[in-house]
């Protein structure tokens, strides 16, 4: 199982590599997700079965498919945030398991961060359970793409939710991620917003693994490869 | 089962018959005559049928636990059809007992609760068992409900032992055989007991118990086969 | 990991000073339940047994308006999931169970100091044991605390719940700590409470290790 593979490892040794401060290019590498005949079910109801894929950087893959076909339940597994009913899924970075916490950003509408803490606190202190010095040069240049830098200090509960969806992208970025994972990807970005994570997943799909799961046409045109789900539907 | 089944009925159709009906003197012989026990003379009946039934009902939780333990380790939802099983009929046996343990104790002691150690630690597993059930109730998802109850079942099951220790610490008992009762200090299956007694006693023990793992089977064969009908549905 | 639990328990910590939710709710039910002892009483005098026994009484219910929190705020605001991803399990549980330890000494203290102030019969003749009574007290609370909290989180009908599943959980805690406070309260030998203290140590490493094992069927989904 996912969980057990991943726990052999301490969870902060992959971090040590990418601390330094360099461009993305830095994690090439080699990084591989891969998925074994994965299943889901809710309730005796079958969301997803025998999905499988081999992903090798740089490369990326769009998940479409209907309301309901289960793109977010295959996110959130690809992510190690649930459990499959069946299969798994591996992440090997440089040849060695990788953990989800470290090796994966992910920007989705079930993911929040905290309203009660200022964008910055948020960032440093994820980053901090994440085991990994928050790294402030990043999440200034992250913070400025965005154009949130002038509002680090002001709480997330302010924030409108198109705000709150940039900030997502700089949490889910900060610790450069050789994977990165997008449900809705544009979901309540303004234009700026949408140039971002068209510059974003450019940069991502040339050095490490992209994985968007969407409804758009023109989002799923971003990936090479492609997975449509709902084949199975009820 | 079959074979259960039918000892179950007729052990306990024995124990209804010899614990009802056995007469009691003061100086027994032969098997069919019991010692009157000074103190409880009559009223000593009932642990015929208090007894086994307590007993069922903590079989039942460990059952229900075990059941809960294997749900975690293998993911196979029959498990958990048979933890609820076992915890909805230990609910039953822990009322009955309960009930049977409190009328008794209206005409024993003068009235139906004390706060005795084993009172409170009978009242205290059918919190337990109330707690699994509204925590079911408030759970969705079937593996969801089906992992926290196990897992709410361990824990109680471990805190619950604690209550050994606990209670001779507090409260004088009341029970016949507990700490402070001038009959005897031994427990209660040693008291006072002669042989005929102990047969029809420990028949009793057995006759419950099997009834348990018949009506258990019965539940989770009914389970079963609302899962394939439910399968079934599905095109 | 240990650097992970110290972080979760830090985020929580400063969550906690900002919103000051779960300390405001504490100790206001402290406060209220206390009052509303008073105002029953008036005049008369009670004794060591039933002054402890209320204590107890005021320290679970004002835990459980507080103390589930923990989970169910990061269950509700949609953030249990951005911790799934980025700490694991034994770490939150870890850090949860720090900073539920030190809501609840922080709860004890100020029930000692509202019960020292509004009962004159509430004197405590044995320190010592006092002090040890309401702190191996504390954690065993917290650690029951947490992993029901944990559990709440998931299901519907939160509040009710809570009270319902930590009950039989913690009537054995509750049962020695009420007994050993009004042994403190009578002034009883540190050394009388000895067999009370292992079971509450025993009940501790209980509660605390068995939750550590199980913890990761509860947290992931």
């Amino acid at each position: 199982m996912v969980s057990l593979t991943r726990r052999v490892i301490p969870p902060d040794f992959v971090c040590e590599k990418s601390v330094n401060d360099k461009s993305m290019a830095i994690m090439t590498g080699t990084i591989i997700l891969s998925a074994q005949s994965l299943g889901k079910k809710f309730n005796r109801r079958t969301i997803l079965d025998n999905i499988s894929f081999y992903l090798s950087a740089p490369s990326s893959l769009a998940l479409t498919g209907k309301n309901g076909s289960g793109k977010s339940t295959l996110c959130k597994m690809i992510a190690g945030i649930l459990e499959p009913s069946a299969g798994s899924v591996s992440i090997r970075w440089e040849g060695q398991i990788g953990s989800a916490a470290q090796c994966i950003g992910l920007v989705a509408p079930y993911l929040n961060l905290y309203d009660e803490f200022t964008a910055a606190e948020n960032i440093r202190f994820l980053s901090r359970i994440r085991s990994r010095m928050p790294n402030e040069k990043r999440f200034r240049i992250l913070m400025e793409q965005v154009d949130l830098w002038k509002r680090r200090d002001d709480e997330v509960g302010t924030f409108s939710s198109g705000m709150k969806q940039k900030l997502k992208y700089v949490f889910a970025l900060v610790h450069e991620p050789p994977v990165l994972v997008l449900d809705e990807p544009t979901s309540n970005l303004d234009d700026d917003g949408v140039r971002f994570v068209g510059n974003v997943v450019e940069d991502q799909k040339r050095n490490g693994l992209l994985v968007v799961a969407t409804n758009d046409a023109d989002e799923s045109s971003w990936c090479s490869e492609q997975i449509h789900l709902g084949e199975h539907e009820l | 089962m079959k074979i259960v089944k039918l000892l179950s009925i007729v052990l306990i159709s024995f124990v209804l018959c010899a614990g009802i009906a056995v007469p009691m003197v003061p100086q027994p012989h032969g098997f069919f005559q019991f010692p009157i026990i000074p103190g409880l003379e009559n009223k000593a009946r009932n642990i015929f049928f208090h007894v086994p039934l307590a007993w069922t009902a903590v079989l039942a939780f460990l059952v229900a636990l075990w059941h809960g333990f294997r749900y975690l380790r293998t993911q196979d939802i029959m498990h958990d059809h048979q933890s609820v099983a076992s915890a909805g009929l230990g609910l039953m046996f822990c009322l009955l007992a309960t009930i049977t343990g409190s009328i008794w104790a209206k005409f024993n002691w003068g009235s139906f609760w004390n706060w005795d150690p084993r009172e409170t630690s009978i009242f205290i597993l059918l919190l337990i068992y109330g707690a699994y059930f509204a925590l079911r109730s408030a759970l969705a998802s079937e593996e969801i409900r089906a992992r926290l109850s196990a897992v709410y079942s361990m824990i109680a099951g471990v805190t619950a032992p604690f209550f050994v220790f606990v209670m001779p610490r507090l409260f004088a008992g009341l029970h016949p055989g507990a700490r402070g009762d001038e009959a005897g200090s031994t427990p209660v299956a040693q008291l006072h007991m002669t042989g005929p007694m102990r047969i029809v006693f420990f028949s009793g023990l057995l006759g419950f118990s099997l009834l348990f793992f018949w009506l258990l089977n019965l539940r989770v064969r009914v389970a079963r086969l609302e899962e394939q009908h439910s399968i079934n549905l599905q095109p | 990991m240990i650097v992970q639990t110290f972080a979760i328990a830090s985020k929580d910590l400063r969550s906690e000073l900002r919103t000051r939710y779960a300390v405001n709710a504490l100790l206001m039910f402290v406060v209220t339940s206390v009052a509303t002892i008073l105002f029953a009483l008036r005049e008369d005098r009670v004794s060591t047994d039933v002054l402890s026994g209320m204590y107890w009484v005021v320290v679970f219910f004002s835990g459980t308006a507080g103390l589930s929190r923990i989970f169910v705020g990061e269950e509700e605001r949609g953030t249990a999931l951005t911790l799934r991803l980025i700490a694991s399990s034994s770490a939150v549980y870890f850090g949860k169970l720090l900073f539920n330890c030190l809501q609840t000494i922080l709860l004890v203290l100020a029930a000692t100091v509202l019960y020292l102030i509004a009962f004159p019969e509430f004197v405590i003749r044995s320190a010592a044991l006092f002090a040890a009574t309401v702190f191996l007290g504390s954690l065993g609370f917290a650690a029951a605390a947490t992993i029901i909290a944990a559990i709440v989180a998931k299901a519907q009908a939160k509040g009710t719940l809570y009270t319902v599943l930590s009950f039989p959980i913690l009537a054995p805690l509750l049962l020695t700590v009420i007994q050993t406070t009004a042994m403190a309260l009578d002034g009883a030998e540190f050394s009388a409470a000895l067999g009370q203290f292992q079971i509450l140590f025993g009940y501790i490493c209980a509660v605390v290790g068995l939750s550590f094992i199980l913890f990761d069927y509860i947290w992931k989904d």
